[in-house]
């Protein structure tokens, strides 16, 4: 009897089906056409985005919400040099993502032909690994690969690039080749001398500060880590990616830290003895400046990246591993402690320092307070600008992968996407995303996406018609030379969701801003609210010397 | 502070791509590169000499541990292990040179590879000091051109480095 053979483009999606993979976010072209006619053949979802950049963000967004790998797809050369912006973001916040993309034919490679680009070349460093395909027996092993790399160790995204004809040529598949990988064993338990010397360290602390970040999101290991918490009596702070990791309203939580950092937080950092820093990559934005970063503390840094052991801060007991290993080791080995005086210090601090804010009238802070009063436990995506640093401080989360943001490249645009992304991951859960205007603009062409697949996601547009986090940075230290800003007023937001589909309302006064959220809620539609703004306050605290502890509140 | 550093890994299209772009972001020069089969098939080995801050370099050998593709990367200490490079280098010479340069070739054991009428190519292998010797010697003359592989790198004892 004959065997059956395989198409390229056939494996491609019988792999992606053996991988458990339910939707795919892109946008074909030419170079990626014979794959997509295999996918109406297959229960994998395609949503057709407007732009690739969408692609990207939107299995980022999925991958975050879900902790599985989320899959995006684009044609050669302008649209795989679309995804990178995409690729960038998720590799900087470690976020597991797999990208197939179309390469012209192998025998056109290197000739400059039509839509060619050495897409492999170009996102070497903004991937976790990459593959140029050469022959269609290769592709079921690469894409086990691909989200093998993707979804262990530290995660991040992995491009297959996969020539026309490759996806055309058939082969027989028990041909198929298994590549091996030699060079890659992730660290996963903690060496256990080094936990013993953690523990031994830890229990002599009188100033113990935790600091959470994306390592502990990724992981799932917030249970773990509140057990932890809980039982040596420890205060937690954490960095942006880190805050869905920590119940936001318990009484061991003190915070963001850094450069935007609470004052309790950063005081914490900045007077304790011993830091445990689960999963962070003290990033310049938490530390502020390095020379003067917490020299009081012996630091116990616990990552699954060899890599980033004392390489911005110098580690006092480093542990390499897995975050929800560890974490949940040191709970059983460390005895019940208590830190009163520590703890009601810094309650002092924080008592002291309150979020400075006034909440009235059309602001973002009393629009997020607003929204925290009228949804209970969303899944909080945000864009990147002030009104992210508003929302990280502002909007309590109390639930792991609930708080989805661009940390690392701080990718405007990244929000609208990325919330859709969430949604489609989670149906059952509200998804609310929190724009500027200026952000907004990037990739609002999804809400075109968000309409036609009936994708309620709500989008709440802080419109000050400017540049916001550039006015605050020209405000504070370029003399209110506000130099290329503003954006005009031109732009209707409301009206432009409208006209691709969705619910778009505007927001001018305080009075509207419940209703206004409530009805985007519950349209079941995906909404768009303009909140034209009447009071554009700055975003503090805000360092601006050289330690944590000189801030502008 | 000059540092030397192996690398074992697969061979495979893009290796050398992906090693030297860790090096040129963070700019580092890369002073000297080699690399070739070893042993074990489907497998190369690097041998890089760069010059630079210990701290960063020790970061760059993270991030190189941490492609895909390599299976080890670690620093040499020239102390503890056996350095090779290889040069080979085009002298034209008058009649009466002839003489010198011969004593010359046996001093520094170099090699005469290949002679047409009043030009030969000579080859010297030899650790780093050894072919910068030879250089210095031979600069008397005319050097038409000349060439040196870079330095490899393997080091002393019954162990095999890469296994640590």
């Amino acid at each position: 009897m004959k065997k059956e053979r395989l198409t390229g483009a056939k494996a491609i999606i019988k792999s992606l089906e053996a991988q458990g993979v339910e939707v795919i976010f892109g946008l074909p072209g030419g170079a990626a056409l014979p794959m997509y006619d295999e996918l109406p053949k297959s229960k994998i979802k395609h949503i057709l985005t407007r732009h690739e950049q969408g692609a990207a963000h939107m299995a980022d967004g999925y991958a975050r919400a879900t902790g599985k790998v989320g899959v995006c797809m684009a044609t050669s050369g302008p649209g795989a040099t679309n995804l990178v912006t995409g690729l960038a973001t998720a590799y900087m916040d470690s976020s597991p993502i797999v990208a197939i993309t179309g390469q012209v034919p192998r025998s056109m490679i290197g000739n400059d032909a039509f839509q060619e680009v050495d897409i492999t070349g170009i996102t070497i460093p903004i991937t976790k690994h990459n593959y140029l395909v050469k022959q269609a027996a290769d592709l079921p092993h690469i894409i086990e690969q691909a989200f093998y790399l993707a979804s262990t160790g530290r995660k991040g995204p992995v491009l297959i690039d996969i020539p026309r004809d490759v996806q055309l040529e058939d082969f027989p598949p028990d041909r198929a080749k298994r590549a091996p990988l030699e060079g890659y064993s992730p660290t996963i338990e903690g060496h256990p001398r080094q936990i013993t010397k953690a523990v031994q360290l830890i229990r002599t602390a009188e100033k113990p500060v935790l600091i959470t970040g994306g390592g502990v999101f990724h992981s799932d290991s917030s249970e773990d880590l509140r057990n932890l918490a809980e039982k040596i009596d420890i205060a937690v702070i954490n960095t942006l990616p880190g805050k869905a990791t920590f119940p936001n309203s318990h009484e061991l939580y003190f915070g963001m830290l850094g450069y935007h950092g609470r004052v309790a937080a950063n005081t914490a950092v900045s007077e304790a003895d011993v830091i445990v820093a689960v999963g962070v990559r003290f990033g310049d934005r938490t530390t502020g400046p390095l020379d003067t970063f917490a020299k009081q503390a012996k630091l116990v840094h616990i990552d699954i990246d060899p890599a980033e052991i004392s390489k911005n801060v110098p580690s006092y007991l480093p542990i390499v591993g897995d975050a929800k290993n560890i974490l949940s080791e040191l709970g059983h080995l460390l005895p019940e402690m208590k830190h009163k005086e520590w703890i009601g210090h810094l309650k002092e601090v924080a008592k002291a320092h309150p979020l400075p804010a006034k909440m009235k009238g059309v602001s973002t802070p009393n629009i997020i307070r607003i929204l925290g009063e009228v949804v209970k436990d969303p899944i909080l995506v945000t864009d990147v600008g002030k009104h992210q640093i508003f929302a990280a401080h502002y909007f309590p989360i109390e639930s792991p992968r609930s708080f989805i943001t661009s940390g690392g490249l701080g990718t405007m645009g990244f929000g609208v996407p990325a919330a859709i992304g969430a949604k489609v991951a989670r149906p059952e859960r509200t998804v609310v995303d929190i724009a500027g205007d200026g952000s907004f603009m990037m990739t609002c062409n999804q809400i075109a996406t968000a309409a036609q697949y009936s994708i309620p996601i709500c989008v709440l547009i802080m419109n000050d018609y400017c540049l916001g986090m550039i006015h605050q940075l020209q405000d504070v230290f370029y003399d209110k030379r506000y130099e290329a800003c503003k954006l005009g007023k031109n732009v209707n937001y409301a009206k432009l969701a409208e006209s691709m589909g969705a619910v778009g309302i505007r927001v001018t006064e305080e009075k509207e801003i419940k209703g206004a959220i409530e009805k985007g809620l519950s349209c079941g539609q995906p909404c768009a609210i303009d909140f034209v703004l009447d009071d554009n306050c700055n975003v503090y605290p805000m360092v601006t010397g050289s330690t944590l502890l000189e801030y502008r509140e | 502070m000059r540092h030397t550093i192996s690398i074992l890994c697969d061979d495979t299209p893009g290796v050398l791509t992906r090693i030297s772009s860790l090096f040129s972001r963070r700019g580092f020069n890369i002073e000297s590169l080699s690399v070739g089969h070893t042993e074990r098939p489907g497998k190369s080995r690097f041998t890089i000499v760069v010059e630079g801050d210990e701290k960063i370099l020790e970061q760059v050998r993270k991030q190189l541990q941490k492609l895909i593709h390599v299976i080890k990367a670690w620093g040499i200490s020239p102390e503890e292990s056996v350095e090779r490079e290889h040069a080979l280098l085009k002298i034209q010479m008058s009649e009466r040179q002839r003489g010198e340069i011969l004593q010359i070739i046996t001093a520094v054991q170099a090699r005469i590879v290949d002679s047409s009428n009043r030009t030969w190519i000579l080859e010297v292998t030899g650790d780093t000091a050894a072919i910068d010797n030879a250089f210095n010697l031979f600069k008397h003359y005319k050097i038409i051109e000349s060439i040196r592989t870079g330095k490899i790198s393997l080091e002393r004892g019954g162990g095999k480095t890469a296994k640590r």
